[in-house]
């Protein structure tokens, strides 16, 4: 259930995101979900990629600082409510959610979560039945 | 801890400035009358030998440079006649005429002392074998040393440069215990051990002194590291006498400088005014015991700062930080002097980041600006914003401490930044242009 994220530090620069996705594609690697979270001098792109290892070679031979993070992904409704539940149920233990992004596949959608311990947010999340995607589904999606 | 001369090297300091008085003002009469271009400065300054009675006298004369020995090229301030002369060493002159020195029978016998003094600090004793590696020649590295370990009564074993393959060889066969050569021809060494398959445990290293050109805390810890020794630091230059002026004692807080035969100085390398203990300066040097060439505080282009305080080796003469750099290098920004060494060993003690670093100095609105760009390390890298603000607020705080001087501090990609494997530029000083 433990999704393996790609994360890749990155000067604000012009062209430094259209290098990072032009190398994946080139080698055929699909992303499935990307996010950025940047400051003013420098950011950090996140993403869920078919084959997060082979990626992160790859980017690290062309001198990107590359690491891969541990995260969980949720299939729910996209309906807010599902989304405010499980953000609950991690407050709940406290938990706390380091950050979050989501994308919509047709009448549901999958979040993606990053939190202090990924276990016990695994069991709980289970526990209330929520649906977690397995890596290799989500690789492939 | 041995020494090799408890009379001198632990001398009460009171004492020793009596006896450094005495030596100056000795060097100072014997300049005046026997050198024309000291007579003619000191003439031109007002100044007589009787103007120097001790060393708090000293600020008054003068300073020597090394263009000062190139116009008086080869001979013109040697103080003595040629027939007292009897070795002549000199500098290969990248940037102009060589710079050349000369020593009588009595300076070389200095020479051997102050050379014992360093390697006893280093450890060494007459069971040593010491493999010298310094070039022999006009250059005074190879003879300093070879000089010294005859006096201490090691076995010397004068290999000189070059050919890595034998060298590498000798230090197994020998059994050598000490190795003395260059700092980036230790780390040459190193590899070439590597390639020839030597196991550690077929070598009998376990200290080396490295000297004559200058090399970072990094260097230190890698040549430690692949050689499995403990890499000293020793200083010197040949207008002075040669390695031997300074040397790091074991407990490795500090270059000792046998002040005994050379007096130092800290300048200001602006406004040319000596600064108090503590404060970071170029070195400047006056030659109390020298007969061939006497120098008066001839400045040395090295960046140190000084102190006075017994060391815990029992040695009372100061002692000088690892050099910093060259005076050349200095940068002023905003009336404060600041040397990129200094930049460099503050981020040396972060462990978060390695020492990739580029200085970046401008001018906004008539005012100078600092800009440092660091390398992001990847072992350090987890995806959190939180934890790179953290880092590089850390650094910003750490350097302006330090320093005393605003800085902004961005962090970059790995290898965005030059790197080369002799010196890499580390400033850009973008108000030159
Ligand atoms: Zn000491």
């Amino acid at each position: 259930m433990i999704i393996h994220q790609l994360s890749v530090f990155l000067e604000n620069k012009s062209g430094r995101l259209t290098e990072v996705l032009e190398t994946l594609g080139s080698e055929n690697i699909r992303i499935t979900a990307l996010s950025v979270a940047d400051t003013s001098e420098f950011g950090i792109l996140r993403m869920i990629v078919s084959d997060p290892v082979r990626a992160k070679e790859v980017l690290k031979s062309r001198s990107f600082t590359v690491n891969l993070t541990e995260v969980i992904s949720i299939m729910a409704p996209s309906e807010a409510k599902y989304y405010a539940k499980v953000l609950k149920i991690l407050s709940d233990l406290d938990n706390s959610i380091e950050y979050t992004y989501a994308f919509s596949l047709g009448e549901k959608s999958v979040i993606i979560l990053r939190c202090s311990n990924t276990e016990e947010a695994i069991r709980a999340l289970k526990e209330h039945e929520l649906e977690l995607i397995k890596a290799s589904d989500l690789y492939k999606l | 801890m041995e020494i090799w001369n408890r009379h001198f090297e632990c001398m009460d300091r009171e004492e020793l400035k009596g006896v450094q008085s005495e030596r100056l003002r000795e060097t100072v009469e014997r300049v005046y009358f026997n050198v024309p271009y000291y007579r003619n400065k000191m003439q031109e300054a007002g100044l007589g030998p009787e103007s120097i009675q001790t060393t708090d006298d000293l600020h008054k004369l003068p300073f020597t440079t090394k263009q000062d020995l190139r116009d008086n090229y080869p001979f013109g301030l040697f103080a003595v006649p040629m027939s007292e002369i009897v070795r002549v060493h000199a500098s290969s002159g990248t940037t102009g005429k060589s710079t050349v020195v000369g020593y009588t029978r009595n300076d070389i016998a200095t020479w051997s002392e102050v050379m014992a003094r360093t390697l006893t600090c280093a450890g060494a004793n007459r069971h040593d074998f010491i493999h010298v590696a310094y070039g022999y020649g006009l250059f005074t590295g190879g003879l300093g040393l070879h000089y010294g370990g005859e006096k201490i009564g090691a076995s010397v074993i004068p290999v000189s440069g070059g050919n890595t393959f034998r060298q590498v060889q000798l230090l197994v066969d020998f059994g050598s215990t000490m190795l003395a050569c260059t700092p980036s021809y230790a780390l040459f060494i190193a590899e070439a051990l590597e390639e020839a398959h030597i196991r550690r445990d077929d070598l009998k290293l376990r200290v080396g002194v490295f000297g004559a050109e200058p090399w970072t805390e990094n260097m230190r810890r890698e040549i430690e590291e692949k050689l499995r020794i403990k890499a000293i630091d020793i200083y010197g230059l040949s207008e002075v006498i040669g390695p031997g002026v300074a040397s790091e004692c074991l407990v490795q807080e500090g270059l000792h400088i046998s002040e005994d035969h050379f007096y130092p100085e800290i300048i200001d390398p602006v406004t040319l005014e000596v600064l108090p203990e503590g404060k970071t300066g170029e070195l400047v040097f006056t030659t109390i015991t020298k007969e061939g060439l006497p120098l008066i505080r001839y400045r040395t282009r090295d960046l140190t700062r000084l102190r006075y305080d017994k060391c815990r080796c029992g040695r009372t003469m100061v002692r000088m930080e690892k050099c910093l750099g060259r005076s050349d290098d200095m940068l002023i920004i905003r009336g404060v002097n600041l040397f990129p060494s200094q930049v460099e060993s503050v981020l040396l003690e972060m462990s978060e980041i390695k020492p990739h670093y580029l200085l970046i100095v401008d001018r906004v609105n008539n005012l100078d600006t600092l800009e440092l760009k660091v390398e992001v390390d990847e072992e350090f890298f987890q995806d959190k914003i939180s934890q790179l603000e953290g880092l590089r607020q850390k650094i910003q705080t750490n350097l302006e401490s330090t320093l005393g001087l605003g800085i902004k501090v961005n962090l970059v990609e790995p290898r965005t930044l030059e790197r080369s494997e002799g010196k890499a530029k580390r400033v850009i000083d973008k108000r030159k242009f």
